[in-house]
C-alpha cells in the first residue's frame, strides 16, 4: 500500500534513533522517549507550545544529548507558561544557567505569534524523481511527520504508478536543510525539521534502496 | 454490566457498592487553611471557607409529632416521625465519608441521608453518570467535581479526551434550582456551560475552577454579570482561552447592585481588564477578604486598590513592579504605607513580575504572615532571605528553587512553625543546574519540625537528608520528593534512594501521600508496601526493576486510592497483581510501561465494574502495546462522550 510507502512513520523515527551513533552508557537511553511532536495542542493552553518548543531543543553538551521526556520534570504547563512570559520582561538579573533558558524562551515565545499568522506559512518545494513538475507546500500545515507524509503520499501517488506496485523500499525522503546538505526526513524533532528544511526531495531508486526503508 | 449487584470478590472494606468516592475531610486542611487552595496539593476537601450553616435547608422539614403515617400505602415508611427525626439529625453530618455510612444502615437511613446531603462529591466525573448522582441526591447545594487524571497537568493526557461539565450543568440545573456552589477541578468547561450555570441558578454563590479549560472571558462575563448574588469567584490555575481580538472586560460586567463579594481570584487570567472597574467593585464591597489579581496590575494600581480595601485577608499582588519607566515610579517608602494599613493580611502571592527593590515594602506585614508565595517569583536567595528572616509565623511557604540552600537555611532558623513547604524549579528540565539539595532538606528538616507537606524538586539528593527528615518531621502527611535527573542515585554514596524512602513510610506514620523518584529498586517498594499503611495517594516515576514492586504496593498498602505510574518496568504480570485492590481505588493510572491490550483486556474482563482506558496521542494507530492505561470504577460504564483515541476495553 502506499501508505508503507514514506517510510518515515511514527515508529520509525524510534528505529532510526535506535540505530543514532551517540556517546553514552548503554541503557542509559532506555527510556527515552521522542518527544511527542509539539503542535499536538496540549489541554489547550497556547503558551504550552512555547514550552514544547523549549523542551525540543537539544542539548548537545556531554553526555549524549538526552531528548527531553514528555512531562518531566512534573511541572504544571501553567506554571512554565508563566516563567516565559517572565523572561521576556524580567530585568531581574539571573544567573548564567538560566541565560541560556531565558534566551531560547524568548525566541519561543516570539515564535507562537508568528506561527499564528502574521509571518503566516512556511512554503518549500518538494521534488520528486522521475516527477514532471514539483510541488509546494506548507510545512506549517502539518502537525507532525505523520501528516506530511500522508499529504506527500497523496500529493505524488499519481506519479509512481498504481498503488500495489510502490514498494517501500524504493522511496527515501530527504530534504536540504541549512547547511546545503541533503538529509533524511524524520531524524530530528518535527519543529526543528521545520525551522532547517529548504526544501524537499522523494528519491527513489537506487539511490534510495535502503535508506528509507523501515524495520517491520 | 451489572451496576447494581454487590460486589462478590472480597475486600478489605466491605462494601455493597462502590460508592461515589469518599473524600477525606482531614483535619490538618492547611491549604484551605492558608487560603492557597493550589491545584494539586489539596487535600480532597475542597477549598472552602464556606458556611456549614444547614439551617438554610430548615424550610424543607416541618416536625409531624403526630405519630402514625396518616394512612399510607403499606410500602411507604411506617414511621414517619422517625423519618423525620432522622433527616434532621443527619443534616449536622457534615463529612462525606461520615454520610456515606449512614446511608448503609437501612433503607430508611439511605433516603433521609440523601435527601440531606448539602454537598456532592465526585471525585471522578466518570464514575457515575449525572442522572444518577441528581436522582440519588434531591437537596443538593454545593457540587465538587474532578475531571481529568493528574497527568493530564503534564501534558500525557491529549486535547479532547473529555472531563465535559456540560452534562452535569444540565443535569443540576434540572434538579437543583437551590445551588448555591460548584467547584470543578481539571474540567472542560465552555462558556456557553457559563451560561447555562448563570441561568439555571438564581442563588448561585460561588464558583472555583482550578486547572479548568475551554472558556474565555466571555463566560467570566455572563458569571459576573448575571450571577447577582455571587459571592466567591476563583479562578486557580486555568488555561483561559482568548483570541486577541475577542476580549471581553469582564470585570466591568459586575452590576452596580453586587456589594457581597468576598473573594475574587483571578490571576491566572492573564489578559488586560479594565482597573477602574476592579476599583470600583473593590470600593463597593466591604466583605472582600481575598484578592488575587494578575500580573497586568502595577504596583501604583495596588495601591490604590489596598486603600480600598484594608479588610483584605488575601492578597494577591500581581505583577509587583512600577508601570513607571526605569526610575520614574513611586519609591519604597510610598508603598509601605499601604501595607502598615492592611493590618489583615495573612497571606501573600502574586509577584508575578516582582522588582526586588519594592519588596521591603511588605515588611510591616511579614509578622502576621501565615502563608507566603514566592513560587512566581524568580528571586535570589539575597533578595528573599531578608523577608524570610520577618515572617516568624509563617505556616505555608511556596518558593522557587533560586532560594538556594542558604535561603532554605533561613527558613528553618526563622519559621520553626512551618507547616508547609512547596520548592519548585525555575528551569524545570533534567540537567539544569538545581540550586537547592539535601543540604537545604536537612536543614529545613532541622529547624520546622512541626512539618506536615513537603513538595521538593532538586538535582541532587542523598538518603542521609531524606532520613533525617524522616525523623525529624513525624507529622509528615505528603512527602513529594521530585529528583529531576531520572534515576539519580545518592549523590555522595551512589547508592539507590530506597532507604530514603524507606525510612519516611516507615517514621512518618501519619503519610496518606508520596511521590518518589530517583533511582529505585524493587527494595523501596517492600517498604513502602510494609509501612505505608495510611498511603491513599501514591505517585511513581521511573522506579522499580520489575513486577515485584507493583505487587509489593498493591498487597501492603491497604488504603490506597489513587496510584499514578510513568515509564516503569512494569508489566501485566505486574497490573494484574492489583485486581483485588481496583475496587477500593478511584484510579490507576499509567504510562510507558510495558502492558498491553491484552493484560489491559484481562483487566477489564475480569472487573465489570471498572472502566479501562487505552489512550493513545492523537494521530496514532493501535498496537498490542499499551502506552497509556487509565482505569477506574465506575457506576456509568463506558463514557458515551470519548474521543477516536480512547478506547474502552
Amino acid at each position: 500500500m502506499a501508505a508503507a510507502a514514506m517510510s518515515y512513520a511514527h515508529a520509525d523515527v524510534e528505529n532510526l534513533k535506535a540505530t543514532e551513533l551517540r556517546l553514552g552508557l548503554p541503557g542509559a537511553e532506555e527510556s527515552d522517549k521522542m518527544p511527542t511532536p509539539p503542535s499536538t495542542p496540549r489541554a489547550g493552553n497556547k503558551r504550552a507550545l512555547a514550552g514544547d518548543l523549549r523542551e525540543e531543543e537539544p542539548k548537545t553538551a556531554p553526555p549524549a544529548a538526552k531528548a527531553q521526556v514528555v512531562g518531566w520534570p512534573p511541572v504544571r504547563s501553567y506554571r512554565k507558561s508563566c516563567f516565559q512570559q517572565q523572561s521576556t520582561k524580567s530585568k531581574v538579573s539571573a544567573p548564567a544557567p538560566e541565560k541560556k533558558q531565558e534566551e531560547v524562551a524568548v525566541a519561543a515565545v516570539v515564535a507562537p505569534p508568528a506561527a499564528a499568522g502574521s509571518a503566516g506559512s512556511l512554503y518549500v518545494k518538494v521534488s520528486m524523481d522521475g516527477a514532471p513538475y514539483l510541488r509546494k507546500i506548507d510545512l506549517k500545515m502539518y502537525k507532525g511527520y505523520r501528516e506530511l507524509r500522508e499529504a506527500l503520499e497523496s500529493m505524488f501517488l499519481g506519479f509512481s504508478g498504481d498503488a500495489s506496485s510502490v514498494n517501500p523500499s524504493d522511496f527515501a525522503v530527504t530534504y536540504e536543510d541549512k547547511d546545503g546538505d541533503l538529509m533524511l526526513v524524520g531524524d530530528v524533532p518535527f519543529e526543528m525539521f521545520m525551522s532547517t528544511c529548504k526544501r524537499m526531495r522523494i528519491m527513489k531508486g537506487s539511490e534510495a534502496r535502503g535508506l528509507g526503508s523501515s524495520k517491520e | 454490566m451489572s451496576t447494581t449487584a454487590p460486589t462478590p470478590h472480597p475486600c478489605p472494606i466491605p462494601q455493597p457498592l462502590p460508592p461515589p468516592p469518599i473524600p477525606s475531610h482531614s483535619s490538618s486542611s492547611s491549604s484551605p487553611a492558608s487560603g492557597m487552595s493550589e491545584a494539586a496539593e489539596e487535600p480532597d476537601s475542597p477549598p472552602t471557607h464556606m458556611s456549614e450553616d444547614s439551617s438554610s435547608s430548615g424550610d424543607r422539614w416541618t416536625p409531624d409529632l403526630r405519630g402514625g403515617n396518616g394512612g399510607g400505602p403499606r410500602s411507604a415508611p411506617p414511621d414517619q416521625v422517625l423519618e423525620n427525626v432522622l433527616e434532621s439529625v443527619l443534616e449536622f453530618l457534615t463529612a462525606a465519608r461520615d454520610r456515606n455510612a449512614a446511608s448503609l444502615v437501612c433503607r430508611s437511613w439511605y433516603r433521609a441521608e440523601a435527601q440531606t446531603r448539602r454537598e456532592l462529591f465526585i471525585g471522578n466525573c466518570y464514575a457515575v453518570s449525572p442522572g444518577r448522582a441528581v436522582e440519588r441526591f434531591g437537596g443538593v447545594r454545593s457540587v465538587v467535581l474532578k475531571g481529568k487524571p493528574r497527568f493530564a497537568d503534564f501534558s500525557l493526557v491529549p486535547e479532547g479526551w473529555g472531563a465535559y461539565v456540560q452534562p452535569w450543568v444540565a443535569a443540576m440545573g434540572r434538579a437543583y434550582p437551590r445551588l448555591e456552589r460548584i467547584c470543578l477541578k481539571r474540567m472542560t468547561v465552555t462558556d456557553d456551560d457559563l451560561a447555562l450555570v448563570a441561568q439555571s441558578f438564581p442563588l448561585f454563590k460561588e464558583l472555583s475552577l482550578v486547572c479548568c479549560d475551554g472558556f474565555s472571558t466571555l463566560g467570566l462575563a455572563i458569571i459576573a454579570e448575571r450571577c447577582r448574588h455571587l459571592k466567591v469567584l476563583e479562578l486557580i490555575e486555568n488555561s483561559v482561552e482568548d483570541e486577541e481580538d475577542a476580549l471581553v472586560d469582564w470585570i466591568s460586567k459586575f452590576p452596580v447592585s453586587n456589594t457581597s463579594m468576598e473573594s475574587l481570584m483571578f490571576d491566572c487570567v492573564g489578559v488586560p481588564f479594565n482597573f477602574e472597574a476592579l476599583e470600583a467593585l473593590v470600593a463597593r464591597s466591604p466583605s472582600l477578604r481575598r484578592l488575587r489579581v494578575n500580573h497586568h496590575v502595577s504596583l501604583e494600581q495596588l495601591r490604590r486598590l489596598m486603600a480600598r480595601a484594608p479588610q483584605l485577608t488575601h492578597l494577591g499582588t500581581g505583577s509587583f513592579r512600577s508601570d513607571a519607566p526605569e526610575g520614574g515610579g513611586m519609591s519604597v517608602s510610598e508603598l509601605v504605607p499601604s501595607f502598615a494599613a492592611s493590618r489583615s493580611i495573612v497571606c501573600l502571592s502574586g509577584f508575578r513580575e516582582v522588582n526586588p527593590e519594592y519588596l521591603p515594602a511588605i515588611y510591616p506585614v511579614c509578622g502576621n504572615l501565615t502563608s507566603l508565595n514566592f513560587s512566581f517569583a524568580s528571586l535570589n536567595a539575597d533578595d528573599l532571605i531578608p523577608v524570610i528572616r520577618q515572617c516568624h509565623k509563617l505556616q505555608t511557604f511556596w518558593v522557587l528553587d533560586t532560594v538556594g540552600d542558604e535561603g532554605l537555611r533561613a527558613v528553618a532558623e526563622t519559621c520553626s512553625d512551618l507547616r508547609e513547604l512547596r520548592v519548585f524549579p525555575l528551569d524545570a528540565t533534567e540537567d539544569s543546574d538545581g540550586s537547592v539539595s539535601d543540604v537545604g532538606l536537612q536543614a529545613i528538616s532541622e529547624g520546622c519540625r512541626k512539618l506536615e507537606y513537603i513538595l521538593y524538586f532538586c538535582q541532587r539528593m542523598t538518603n542521609t537528608a531524606v532520613i533525617a527528615m524522616s525523623k525529624n518531621c513525624p507529622d509528615l502527611v505528603v512527602f513529594r520528593l521530585c529528583i529531576m535527573g531520572r534515576r539519580r542515585p545518592d549523590r555522595i554514596t551512589g547508592e539507590p534512594m530506597d532507604e530514603g524512602f524507606g525510612s519516611i513510610v516507615m517514621n512518618c506514620k501519619k503519610l496518606t501521600r508520596l511521590s518518589v523518584s530517583g533511582l529505585l529498586t524493587d527494595k523501596a517498594f517492600t517498604y513502602i508496601g510494609k509501612y505505608g499503611k495510611l498511603i491513599k495517594t501514591l505517585s511513581l516515576a521511573f522506579s522499580g526493576d520489575s513486577d515485584l514492586s507493583l505487587q509489593y504496593l498493591f498487597e501492603g498498602c491497604t488504603r490506597l486510592q489513587k496510584l499514578e505510574v510513568r515509564d516503569s518496568p512494569f508489566s501485566d504480570k505486574g497490573l494484574l497483581s492489583g485486581l483485588d485492590s481496583f475496587y477500593n481505588m478511584r484510579f490507576l493510572w499509567m504510562n510507558s510501561c510495558s502492558l498491553t491490550t491484552r493484560g489491559c483486556r484481562e483487566v477489564a474482563q475480569r472487573m465489570p465494574n471498572l472502566v479501562v482506558e487505552v489512550i493513545r496521542e492523537q494521530d496514532e494507530m493501535e498496537t498490542e502495546n499499551v502506552d497509556k492505561v487509565y482505569l477506574y470504577r465506575s457506576l456509568a460504564g463506558a463514557r458515551s462522550d470519548k474521543p477516536k483515541f480512547v478506547k474502552v476495553l
